[in-house]
């Protein structure tokens, strides 16, 4: 491995993708899949507007099949500072396009001085989703949401991503993975516009543990082992994880409550 | 019939470090030194948008001075060049040794094939787990390399400079005394710099994986007071 000094014309400038190109690293996929049930997929993620930033929550799971592959499986992530990435679909190039993704925007930031905006960091996003088509179309699909906390504006955004890169920003909410239709409506019916990150922690911990309870290949917290869904606020302080404990504490009370309200069913 | 000139290659030699060095002694001069919690980086710098202190990666710093294209390029190489290394192999393997050799041997390239040498004089700094583990690296516009634990001035004056450093440097002090020991070493005993003709930035081992922040506006008047 050499220094990378390039002439001008054959610069590859601030992206990190361009660079890999230029320095012959390839990662195509060339096999054609025939079998698509052996493939890692499903899981849940939600990512909540509050009224400092955006809540980011993804349950734990990861399955082969009918098998449970991962129990403590990692599916949100610190894009940079001010931005999170959570992931669906096959595993293995979904942390790939995580990994990448990440080194993108650092890269960026690096040789530029300074970060790119925020509606800049979601069309790399949706630019690398392009790039995966091929292997998506072969099975290999990744839906990653993207949320970030914009400093100009001071709130958060949200955006969905469809399988050939289409980019699509929400106000409120977004979801995806294969429990994310019974996730969506739990946000929907408690969602409102003032609420503040307490609120958007317990709305996104009832909103995985409905989908868990619909969606074979969504965990639910387990409580035994002490396993709870990965939530990370981005706010004016940047991306922070919440701490297990106060997950467990919340989740010991929705479950309490939930409890109760079968009982008085009864 | 004309017979190519006959130059030896001591004068050769001679001319292009004497070319070099003058365009490296036009510029103002940069100073990286140890404090106790890693390392400072400290230019004499009015411009805001052209820095001479740069992150590289998550422990290494950047610090050029002379010709600015010719230093910023070399930046974005070795960006570049540790990007792709923390890539195929891991984040733990990137180390600033190995850059400093590369740069190294890109310019002793230059300053023996090229038309002209390239009128750059770089630091590359990276901080430890502790504070014994601080290197920096001294590369010279002929491909030298130094490596030291304590100070290293680059630029123009940078004997004067390196003297005044030197009359009153100590290992581990704290942040605040680094300051105002490399910027009075910078500025001389006849003025004083204000914050914004100051380029300050550090490697500190607080501020989580990635070391490299810049000290700007108010925070740097405070610590220069």
């Amino acid at each position: 491995m050499t220094l990378p000094i390039f002439s001008p014309p054959e610069d590859p400038g601030p992206s990190f993708f361009n660079l890999l190109q230029k320095v012959g690293f390839h990662n195509k996929i060339s096999e054609k899949i025939e079998n698509n049930n052996s493939i890692t997929h499903g899981t849940t993620i939600v990512a909540i507007r509050y009224s400092d930033g955006v809540l980011m929550a993804g349950d734990r799971r990861a399955t082969s099949g009918h098998l449970i592959s991962h129990k403590t499986m990692e599916k949100v992530f610190p894009a940079d500072a001010f931005s999170g990435v959570g992931i669906s679909g096959a595993a293995g190039p979904a942390m790939e396009m995580v990994k990448l993704f990440q080194l993108q925007l650092e890269h960026y930031e690096k040789v530029e001085g300074s970060p790119l905006s925020l509606e800049g960091k979601a069309n790399q996003l949706s630019l690398m989703l392009k790039g995966n088509f091929p292997a998506a179309m072969q099975g290999l699909g990744v839906i990653p949401i993207f949320a970030g906390y914009e400093e100009k504006t001071e709130q958060g955004r949200l955006f969905q991503f469809d399988i050939t890169g289409g980019r699509y920003e929400e106000k409120d909410f977004v979801s995806t993975g294969s429990g994310s239709l019974h996730a969506s409506t739990v946000v929907k019916l408690r969602h409102s516009s003032s609420v503040g990150l307490s609120g958007a922690i317990d709305i996104a911990l009832e909103a995985l543990l409905e989908a868990s309870e619909e969606d074979s290949a969504t965990g639910g917290p387990d409580l035994l082992r002490g396993i709870f869904p990965v939530v990370a606020k981005i706010d004016s302080n940047g991306f922070e994880r919440i701490s297990d404990e106060e997950l467990e504490s919340r989740t010991e009370i929705m479950v309490q409550n939930i409890s109760e309200r079968g009982n008085s069913q009864t | 019939m004309t017979m190519p000139m006959y130059v030896s290659p001591e004068q050769l030699m001679k001319d292009r470090a004497d070319y070099a060095r003058k365009g490296i002694s036009r510029g103002r001069a940069a100073v990286a030194c140890t404090y106790s919690e890693g390392v400072l980086l400290c230019a004499e710098n009015p411009s805001k948008t052209l820095r001479k202190a740069g992150e590289i990666y998550d422990k290494i710093g950047f610090m050029g001075v002379g010709k600015y294209s010719e230093f910023d390029q070399l930046r974005i190489a070795g960006i570049r060049h540790a990007d792709l290394k923390g890539y195929s192999f891991s984040r733990d393997d990137v180390d600033a040794r190995w850059l400093a050799n590369q740069y190294a041997q890109i310019l002793g390239q230059y300053f023996t094939h090229e038309m002209k040498p390239l009128e750059v004089e770089m630091i590359v700094a990276e901080i430890g787990d502790y504070a014994e583990d601080d290197q920096l690296f001294h590369l010279l516009y002929d491909g030298t390399v130094m490596d030291t634990s304590s100070f290293v001035v680059i630029g123009g004056e940078a004997e004067l400079i390196r003297d005044r450093i030197q009359e009153n440097w100590k290992a581990g002090t704290s942040l605040k005394e680094s300051i105002k020991l490399t910027t009075e070493a910078l500025s001389g005993p006849d003025k004083s710099f204000s914050s914004n003709e100051l380029e300050v930035a550090l490697l500190s081992r607080g501020n989580g994986r990635r070391a490299f922040t810049r000290i700007e506006g108010d925070e740097l008047n405070e610590l220069l007071a």
